[in-house]
């Protein structure tokens, strides 16, 4: 018993003394952190972790405890990392603070294209960009003489060049799992018809956009595996990792993946580029994400000082520089790689960001359930974008939009 | 009794003929969002919540009746549809009775398959040497103590296309098979998989009804020359008739609200269950909105639903005890 107590002590304190190697600062007061669980996340509080008394808890179900988490008062959490859709609740309901003041104080090391403001007020700080791109075997398209597609009529036609020359399983992967992932997939390649997905709160899907996404979507299915209907994105990886597919619209965040010898098999092949467009003059069908900080509101400013100071040394360029492929940082000091290509093609083509409202939470599940009906042969085109309006609307009068 | 169950069912009951709702206002807004090299700032028309001011959003409780009823049910539609004589698209178009239609087809498919493989392997294992019986029971046991999300996960780990039972099947039959691209093949893998699950239950309640069958009844029927099957028909069967009807009222209790099924093997493209539709409703959406309203109409329904199944059952058993 004694001696583990003192294995355990001799550990913290060699622990302690390494902690604050890279911190400006020793942190005296407990903060602790709630966000999703990925390599960004851990590469963050981790770093935040090194100024000492930082618990952090990372979790992939967090979109459901943080609400209530915030609403304590005094909150459980001190920072919570959010995204463009996490974010929206917290603010709704405001459990979050303006951050201007600590901005001034502490931020001297931000970019300003960092500051998500909202109505003029500073409510969260980005740390990352994410979004869909374009990811295709570079070693198949070369052989066949294939260009990157910028259309995804394009992707058809050399999906059918793939397949002919029967290089892989499957020409084509997609996250077209029913629910969230296929709701974004419809509303990637809908704005990217420069159409819009509401008029005011009222829904406005059912029109020649939406039948052409439909019909898209529909067209590229049949070069996928036949049990596209589950794939979510971590399935695409894998096809892409083991060779099976010769392409995919994949989340720049899980690039890195296919450089990874562990457990890829086309380390070096796979190349990135900009999401094809729905039509030629429209924007890459993919939307941009971030993810980045925010600090509770119900907590005593003197905390919320403390704990954003504490949060400042996690977005350092110490941690950018230890982290380069983790993530596309926002953080001063990123020097991007092949990996993030794409991703940066897509924000400087202007890319869409995902809405930050409330109503398109309720049109992504209106769209995430319906859409497969008419992918599975269920309804026509018209039908399901019609019942995709019904569900809008529905859930919206119950919420109160309407 | 009253705490656990009558409160909470009170509490849905009443939920379901009420909307909470917050209120919105719509303003316009400015809102800068990061991107390459610069920020995209865009204002534009939102509706955002009101603040109280202790900066808490206003909510508002307001009466509907029937209204999120008829919204589950489809009311409107349905009159629609039986009015332009397209009656049995209501069970392939709206999400109610789609669900309600795979889930009465599925409780019904699987109570006689349980109910018949319970009995087998009872008879098979009563027929076992003695020293046999005890790893018998055990291997026979095991599916049942499985919690059943882990199983359904790992069925569809198995069969899914890159899965090692696909594989090797593929390797057999020398074609493709997709069992997650179809709904009919989903389907009859959520058959087998529920059977596999609850036939043990059965099985170990028949098993021991059948300790007690008449030894005396038994031997002369063989006297008089009864076959085997004979035997099991008019006198192991009325023997364990109360058994039967009791596995019976929990299977049809307990199969209405399949939902572990459909979560596990990522259905809900071909194939919707009642339970789903309510923990699709409650479950939040990015933005956290969430019906509870409507989940709370649509968990009365199901209980409705599970009471109408189970009269009959009840009403017979009833009346067994009160001859016993």
């Amino acid at each position: 018993m004694k001696k583990s107590t003192l294995s355990s002590l001799i550990i913290l304190s060699t622990l302690s003394s390494f902690s604050y190697a890279n911190c400006d600062f020793k942190n005296t007061q407990e903060v602790k952190t709630i966000s999703a669980s990925f390599a960004a996340w851990k590469a963050v509080t981790g770093a935040m972790a090194e100024c000492g008394h930082v618990s952090s808890t990372l979790d992939s179900e967090f979109k459901t405890k943080v609400g209530s988490a915030l609403a304590a008062n005094p909150s459980l959490y001190e920072v919570a990392g959010v995204a463009n859709g996490t974010f929206v609740p917290l603010l709704n309901s405001g459990l979050i603070r303006p951050l201007d003041s600590l901005v001034a104080k502490y931020g001297q090391n931000l970019n300003p294209n960092q500051l998500i403001k909202v109505d003029g007020k500073i409510m969260a700080i980005a740390m990352m960009i994410n979004t869909q791109n374009f990811m295709y075997r570079k070693d198949i398209f070369d052989k066949l003489g294939l260009k990157a597609p910028t259309t995804w009529d394009d992707v058809l036609v050399d999906a059918e060049k793939i397949k002919k020359a029967n290089l892989v399983e499957y020409p084509l992967g997609g996250a077209y799992k029913a629910g969230w992932n296929l709701g974004l997939e419809f509303i990637n390649m809908y704005l990217s018809y420069n159409a819009k997905l509401f008029d005011g709160n009222q829904p406005s899907v059912n029109n020649a956009a939406g039948i052409k996404t439909l019909e898209m979507m529909k067209k590229l299915s049949a070069y996928m595996d036949p049990e596209y209907l589950i794939a979510d994105p971590t399935f695409v990886q894998k096809q892409l990792q083991y060779g099976k597919i010769a392409m995919a619209n994949l989340w720049a965040s899980r690039a890195t993946a296919f450089d990874n010898k562990e457990e890829s098999q086309v380390v070096g092949k796979v190349y990135m580029s900009a999401t094809p467009k729905s039509i030629a003059d429209g924007r890459p069908a993919s939307t941009m994400w971030w993810d980045g900080i925010t600090i509770a509101k119900n907590i005593t400013d003197e905390q919320a000082d403390n704990a954003f100071r504490v949060a400042m040394q996690g977005l350092n360029e110490d941690m950018v520089k230890k982290n380069t492929d983790a993530a596309i940082w926002l953080v001063k000091g990123y020097k991007p790689s092949r990996l993030s290509d794409g991703a940066i093609q897509n924000a400087i083509d202007r890319t869409p960001s995902y809405p930050l409202t409330s109503k398109i939470g309720l049109m992504h599940s209106a769209l995430g359930k319906d859409v497969s009906d008419y992918l599975t042969g269920q309804k026509t085109a018209e039908e399901t974008l019609k019942e995709v309006e019904y569900d809008y609307i529905t859930a919206a009068k119950e919420s109160g939009l309407l | 009794m009253f705490l656990f169950i009558a409160i909470p069912l009170v509490t849905v009951f009443v939920q379901s003929f009420y909307v909470t709702q917050t209120v919105y206002n719509t303003v316009s807004v400015e809102t800068c969002t990061p991107s390459f090299p610069t920020s995209i700032c865009t204002t534009s028309e939102k509706s955002v919540p009101v603040m109280d001011k202790d900066n808490n959003p206003v909510t508002k409780t307001v009466y509907v009746g029937l209204d999120t009823y008829k919204s589950v049910l489809e009311t409107g539609k349905v009159a629609k549809l039986i009015s332009s004589g397209h009656f049995f698209d209501i069970f392939s178009n709206i999400d109610f009775y789609k669900a309600l239609s795979f889930t009465l087809l599925f409780t019904l498919i699987t109570l006689p398959l349980v109910l018949g493989v319970g009995l087998l392997i009872a008879l098979a294992v009563n027929n076992v040497s003695k020293r046999m019986k005890g790893p018998v029971i055990f291997v026979s046991l095991l599916p049942f103590i499985i919690t059943p999300i882990i199983g359904a996960l790992s069925i569809k780990w198995l069969f899914v296309s890159n899965g090692l039972l696909t594989r090797v099947l593929e390797k057999i039959t020398g074609h493709e098979i997709s069992v997650f691209a179809n709904s009919w093949s989903i389907e009859l893998l959520m058959v087998f998989y529920r059977v596999w699950h609850v036939a043990p239950f059965a099985f170990v309640l028949f098993y021991a009804g059948l300790q007690s069958v008449n030894k005396d009844t038994l031997e002369s029927a063989i006297i008089d020359g009864a076959s085997r099957f004979e035997r099991i028909r008019y006198v192991v069967i009325p023997h364990l008739m109360p058994l039967i009807y009791f596995v019976t009222l929990i299977h049809l209790m307990d199969t209405y609200r399949v939902f572990e099924e459909i979560i596990g093997f990522a259905s809900q493209a071909h194939v919707i269950s009642l339970q789903w539709l309510t923990y699709n409703f409650l479950e939040p959406d990015d933005t956290g909105n969430r019906a509870i309203s409507s989940a709370s109409a649509s968990s009365m329904l199901t209980m409705v639903g599970i009471i109408i199944l189970l009269a009959p059952v009840l009403k017979r058993t009833l009346r067994d005890q009160k001859k016993g």
